[in-house]
């Protein structure tokens, strides 16, 4: 009864706010009434779906013994508390592809990202993550690749790492050139975000050396040394003899970011990796928390219009129709494929009861897309002049002031160089124009949230208070990316010449890394030359990577599902997976056979080639525009080697099922046999 | 006054586990309880022996 008074309590509330937000088209609505209706569909879903999901489709079972109680070792197989494996899942989920995909996507109008965000997370991501949680719980925590070659054959399980190791390199060169972009010429974000290596470099030291493991007094000398690096860098923009130093365009700065990355994979955990993961999981924690407060106390207006004409594919952050670039652009905030490694990794280990699956697998994931709709509203409560002012490259808009702001307000977004101007000064930056990749429009959001609720007068130091919180967990995915993909490369090379197999020799170290970090740093690299902005084109890329992971994940989980008896209920993984299937095979091939050069990227090559060989081309441009054009064929390729490795393993689940259906002999699988758990009420050994 | 220093006390505890900070403890008890008389790792290696594990496969995500 009273369960049943929540949940029409929460209907009612959430039907309230969206009705506030359906009834508001044509003047600015609050950002609270977005926060309510997210937060009311977030606890329905959890309270209803996910518990029917628990119940029936996967049959949760708490008396069945965890691979964390049966294989308890003190060391990865640790039976743990369901709220610390919940702040451990979410600390590794949460990256910043949901504070990034939700920002571009905002080209297209508030409410085609904020409906996707809440609806693919409910239905999809959500549902993802807790399935593959569970049945890698069953399966004493094997990972995605394992299950997915256990249960559909050796073919799924190939396909998943080299899925893996694509999503790796493009994930990399992505987030490589968001930092690119925060960093060009603003010698304040450049000086705090060097002095975030040696703030990394202190912490470990103090970890290994002074105060070995005591994590908690690590982190906090950590934060005072990050917190000091970013008033220091204040002082630095405001020392002339000091400031060039740090003043640095786009191409020697994504030489940096490489030789870092090559640095981070090579050198040994303790040392780098480590303590800037405790660094950027405490700030990200901490931001995500005060963004919330902030938002709650200003409840900012959002100015960015429901829909906007974009929405026809002729955006200027990225090009491609409304369906289906809206699901490739969100990605990782509604359904994100990369859980689903997470998902089959750590966690399964420390679960010490099948039915915390829900509030770890579940609730984390509800918990990363509310932090994706907080970036929607950092992003749109900016003037859309602003906003497309930040965002759009020089090759779309103009490369003057004056002419951004020109095509820009042509569109009905009025914008001034003079705002521009203003805007960037209070900023403590030089200039706004045509900063591409969605961190700063992102910084200017939460600078504006920030300093209205904590300090007006701060403005500056929150801005790059933002820019340094992005940056520095950025590159702890980078470094951690890098680092994966070199073990991954090895492990691969191993089959070829097995000492190159050997993760501790020196020579195969250093090939593997120099191959993962050259990979990435090729796509950062063109990126960062390309007059368009680089994003345009690689974060599509990204999503439809991304994508195609969750549809592998989603293809594992309803295979099982068929395969275990289930059939009733295999629409719950089945029907997200048709989804993600139409939508990125859809992507993929508009990328590739469009024949709109702002769209394919085969068409934008040969438009390219032709101009040059007309000799259409600036000289600067002509001498670019070879790399340009081999770069998007290449990009074509990948996109359609990444789809065919998503149909290839849905052809191989379909094929699964289809023998299941027929009675014909399946693989064993390897589901753990059921024992009994002896952990009473399953209240694990440590935690509280 | 007792309870909110019995609270703090519990926040803490919460604090350590999820940050990992007494991850060495919990080693400790149970190493004593599995095997006693064994030498346990020192608190440094036991550091670098866990950061060796955490980082060797994906656990940091977009």
């Amino acid at each position: 009864m009273k369960n049943k008074l929540l949940g029409v309590l929460l209907a009612g509330v959430g039907a309230f706010a969206a009705a506030g937000i359906a009834l508001n088209r044509h003047e600015p609505i609050n950002a609270l009434w977005i926060v309510t209706a997210a937060v009311c569909v977030y606890l329905l879903g959890y309270r209803f779906y996910a518990a029917w999901i628990a119940a029936r489709v996967l049959a949760i079972d708490p008396s069945r013994a965890t691979p964390a109680e049966r294989l308890n070792n003190g060391r990865d197989f640790i039976p743990t508390h369901r709220v610390i494996v919940f702040g451990h899942h979410f600390a590794a989920i949460a990256g910043p592809g949901p504070l990034v995909g939700p920002t571009l996507a905002a080209q297209f109008g508030y409410l085609p990202g904020m409906l996707w965000i809440l609806v693919g997370a409910v239905l999809g991501g959500c549902v993802q993550d807790m399935v593959i949680l569970l049945l890698s719980t069953r399966r004493d925590g094997r990972s995605l690749g394992q299950m997915a070659r256990d249960e559909l054959g050796p073919f799924g399980g190939f396909a998943a790492l080299v899925g893996t190791l694509l999503i790796m390199v493009i994930l990399s060169a992505v987030l490589g050139l968001v930092i690119v972009n925060v960093m060009k010429h603003s010698p304040w974000a450049t000086a705090t975000i060097l002095g975030t290596v040696p703030a990394a470099l202190i912490v470990g030291l103090y970890l290994r050396v002074w105060r070995p493991g005591r994590v908690l007094e690590a982190t906090l000398l950590g934060v005072a040394l990050v917190l000091l690096a970013l008033v220091a860098g204040g002082w630095v923009d405001h020392q002339p003899g000091l400031r060039p130093l740090f003043d640095y365009a786009a191409v020697p700065l994504a030489l940096f970011i490489i030789g870092y990355g090559f640095c981070a994979a090579i050198l040994p955990v303790w040392l780098l990796l480590a303590p800037r993961d405790y660094l950027s999981t405490f700030l990200k924690l901490g931001t995500v928390l005060l963004l919330a407060v902030a938002i709650l106390l200003t409840h900012p207006q959002i100015r960015m219009p429901a829909l906007t004409q974009f929405v026809d594919g002729s955006g200027p952050l990225f090009g491609g129709t409304i369906f289906p670039f809206v699901f490739i652009t969100i990605a990782c905030g509604a359904i994100s494929g990369f859980h689903a490694l997470i998902a089959s990794g750590t966690s399964p280990k420390l679960i010490s009861s099948e039915s915390d699956v829900r509030l770890v697998g579940y609730g984390s994931m509800a918990l990363e897309s509310f932090v994706a709709v907080m970036a929607l509203i950092a992003a749109t409560l900016l003037d859309p002049g602003v906003f497309f002012a930040i965002n759009s490259g020089a090759g779309v808009v103009g490369a003057t002031p004056e002419a951004a702001v020109h095509t820009i307000s042509g569109w009905g977004f009025p914008v001034t160089v003079e705002q521009m101007r203003a805007l960037a000064a209070a900023m403590g930056e030089q200039t706004l124009f045509a900063r591409t990749g969605g961190a700063p429009s992102l910084a200017v959001g939460m600078a504006s949230i920030l300093g209205s609720s904590f300090g007006r007068g701060l403005m500056a130091l929150w801005y790059h208070f933002a820019v340094m919180f992005e940056a520095v967990f950025i590159m702890a995915v980078l470094d951690a990316g890098t680092r994966v993909g070199r073990f991954m490369l090895q492990d691969l090379l191993g089959h070829a010449w097995r000492p190159l197999g050997r993760t501790s020799w020196y020579p195969s170290v250093l090939l593997a890394s120099a191959l993962m970090v050259g990979a990435w740093g090729y796509f950062l690299y063109i990126g960062v030359i390309d007059p368009n902005g680089g994003i345009n084109i690689l974060w599509p890329l990204f999503g439809i990577s991304n994508q195609m992971l969750a549809g592998i994940a989603l293809s594992v989980a309803t295979g099982i599902l068929i395969k275990a008896g289930r059939k009733r209920y295999a629409l719950v993984t089945g029907l997200p997976l048709a989804w993600i299937a139409l939508v990125t095979t859809t992507a993929a091939w508009q990328k590739v056979m469009s024949p709109d050069p702002r769209l394919g990227l085969f068409a934008a090559a040969d438009e390219l080639a032709g101009k040059l060989a007309a000799g259409l081309l600036p000289a600067e441009r002509a001498a670019l525009a070879p790399q340009l054009i081999f770069n998007q064929r290449l990009d074509g390729w990948v996109t359609f080697i990444l789809t065919a490795l998503l149909w290839f393993v849905i052809l191989d689940m379909l094929r699964v099922c289809l023998r299941r259906v027929r009675g014909l002999p399946l693989r064993a699988g390897s589901e753990a046999p059921y024992q009994a758990s002896r952990l009473q009420g399953a209240v694990a050994e440590s935690g509280a | 006054m007792r309870r909110a220093a019995h609270g703090m006390r519990t926040l803490w505890g919460w604090l350590r586990a999820l940050s990992g900070d007494d991850a060495y403890e919990r080693y400790l008890t149970r190493h004593g309880r599995q095997h006693p008389g064994a030498c346990p790792l020192t608190r440094r290696d036991f550091y670098l022996e866990e950061q060796r594990r955490k980082w060797s496969g994906v656990s940091r995500c977009c």
